[in-house]
């Protein structure tokens, strides 16, 4: 509802944006609200003592979704700030003694701008492993890098926000140790969706957002093995054992670790759901709309994501002319970045610059239902007809 | 009150986005004295201009538009402004002119999107070499970017869309610009990446 709002009465609200953001689950945003008189959970009377365990309880909560124990997962504003925390102790350990940092071409921004940053501010080496034409790591390529035995970490996504394409990060860990370097994971994007597990996949330091699986914005967490480096990025308090200071928040680490258990919870048959519409509205486009491609490798998708390219339709006034219908849809064209350039994701995976121009993600989620796939059916090839009569079809 | 201004177009963008006038649809017989072609599809942005001319003055133009919905608005809204227009007033529109039409863009949709006083100008010198007319405005409009070495916009033009030089570093080489006071470099390395755009280059 916390979406749905945007609604004007007697209007279709249809929201296809859920890897940018999703909308609270209504249990945690109930949560949100009893906590906004939390006091300060590091207070040493009872009312701090209590909002401390709520802290406690979600970092439970947290544990569960992600399968580590509940002393590796430190919250943080989101997976950004997770991101540059692990990226900051890469840092400080090559500083230390030297060797460079491994990531990959299609990482958010909050790895790549940042890897960028660090090569500027502090002549920090790093290579981005290139991904193929399913948008998929070239594990021979990472290997390659890994080989050379200089790697102090090793960064890959768990899934791409973008394609939704899911990455071979457990095999990526396996190599990554193999030739001594500490493994990572942004896994933003696959919690909820798709299988995690902390543990089991033997990573050592793994990032997420709770605002991505319909817990709110600005609280997130990076989970740490125990044992393995670590270097706060926020320092002067001792909260988070040292680990990361500053207030904790607990009004929304609750609700946050309330949305983890439904996550939990509800992946096997929300991912079953998610595929089924995702799958109807990709054979309807087929069906009712020509000369049109799909980006990523269809065999490793996570459920809810279908990136599509329409041809000679840039993704902005398709992006516009739906927002009319009050379809929320996202694209990878250049106008949407502000730049000249489309989406360097899908440029990395082989999509031709035509087509990531005219690309549109759809993402769906939990509030999203067979008629919002038909509404989307109904609306979009009129839409891309009407497009193309005035485009220019890319005439010489 | 919040600033919504990075993404919001304005009301006449918006109409001329969703109704956009002098579209050449696919039925209509338009026979044109004069043909323009900008941009490309791996640019984001493409545009074609179409005119009929008679007295030296814009009779009726069509257009096509590959691009954002500002890019769409901008050459819908140039359309109609330029209807009856002499061939030097048409030749004389800015995208300043288009901007101020549209009720303002956002300031990231400026360069990238108007195109269409390019695609217009290209239509018009496709009319006067057709007709073997002299072209006074192609000179008239020409400005002087590297005093130093004295390099016209229009010299970079030519050089751009014969693909004479592919990078900045090989425009400096072929011509001296910006190697002297180095003043000109800033403006002109915008301009080499406008004009890229432009042609279709990415």
């Amino acid at each position: 509802m916390a979406i749905e709002s945007e609604k004007n009465e007697g209007e279709r609200f249809t929201y296809l944006d859920n890897n940018a953001t999703t909308p609270m689950l209504e249990q945690a945003r109930i949560a949100l609200a009893e906590r906004l008189l939390d006091g300060n959970a590091s207070s040493m009377y009872a009312l701090g003592r209590k909002s401390k365990a709520f802290v406690e309880d979600a970092r439970k909560g947290f544990a569960e979704l992600l399968g580590c124990v509940p002393d590796d997962v430190i919250f943080t504003s989101g997976a950004t700030e997770s991101n540059d925390t692990v990226l900051n102790i890469a840092k400080r350990l090559i500083r230390e003694k030297g060797g460079r940092i491994l990531s990959s071409a299609i990482e958010h921004p909050s790895i790549i701008e940042t890897l960028k940053r660090f090569e500027a501010d502090d002549g920090v080496e790093y290579s981005l492993c290139p991904v193929d034409g399913g948008g998929r790591i070239i594990v021979s390529e990472l290997e390659k890098e890994l080989v050379k035995g200089d790697v102090v970490l090793t960064s890959i996504m768990a899934a791409n926000n973008e394609t939704g394409v899911i990455q071979p990060i457990s095999q990526a860990c396996d190599l990554a140790h193999r030739h001594g370097s500490l493994f990572h994971t942004d896994a933003t994007q696959i919690l909820g969706k798709g299988d995690f597990d902390f543990n089991a996949g033997g990573y050592d330091y793994a990032s997420c957002s709770a605002h991505k699986f319909y817990g709110p914005k600005g609280v997130g967490a990076l989970v740490v093995r125990s044992g393995r480096p670590y270097y706060p990025l926020l320092t002067g308090g001792h909260q988070e054992g040292g680990r990361r200071s500053g207030t904790y928040n607990s009004t929304c680490a609750y609700a946050a670790g309330i949305a983890a258990r439904a996550a939990k919870a509800d992946i096997r048959s929300e991912a079953g759901r998610l595929a089924a519409l995702r799958d109807r509205l990709r054979e309807g486009l087929l069906e009712r709309v020509p000369d049109i491609s799909f980006n990523g490798n269809p065999d490793y998708l996570v459920p809810n994501t279908l990136n599509v390219s329409f041809r000679n339709v840039e993704g902005e006034s398709i992006l516009l002319m739906l927002d009319f219908e009050g379809i929320c849809v996202s694209t990878g064209s250049a106008c949407a970045t502000g730049s000249l350039e489309p989406s360097y994701v899908l440029l990395a995976s082989g999509t031709p610059i035509e087509d990531a121009h005219s690309s549109i993600r759809f993402s769906l989620g939990r509030e999203n239902t067979g008629e919002d796939i038909d509404y989307v059916l109904e609306k979009l090839p009129p839409i891309i007809e009407r497009l193309r009569q005035i485009s220019t079809r890319g005439r010489k | 009150m919040i600033d919504l201004n990075e993404w919001t177009y304005s009301k006449i963008v918006m109409e001329h986005f969703r109704n956009p006038h002098n579209i050449l649809s696919e039925n209509e017989k338009f026979i044109p004295d004069g043909e323009g072609n900008v941009g490309s599809l791996a640019c984001g942005d493409q545009m074609y201009v179409a005119l009929q001319i008679s007295d030296g003055k814009v009779k009726d133009i069509r257009w096509l538009t590959y691009g954002c919905a500002s890019a769409i608005a901008s050459t819908s809204i140039m359309s109609d402004m330029v209807k009856g227009m002499s061939l030097e007033q048409a030749y004389e529109i800015t995208p300043e002119q288009i901007v101020s039409a549209l009720d303002g863009l956002p300031e990231h949709k400026f360069h990238c999107s108007v195109l269409g006083d390019k695609a217009l100008r290209a239509a018009i010198d496709d009319y006067l070499k057709k007709n073997n007319l002299p072209n006074p405005y192609k000179a008239k409009s020409v400005k002087i970017i590297c005093e130093c070495k004295n390099i016209t916009d229009q010299r970079i033009d030519e050089l751009v869309a014969s693909q004479e030089v592919r990078t900045f570093a090989e425009l400096q080489e072929k011509t001296g610009l910006g190697t002297v006071c180095g003043k000109c470099k800033a403006k002109a390395q915008d301009l080499f990446a406008e004009l890229r755009h432009i042609h279709g280059f990415v």
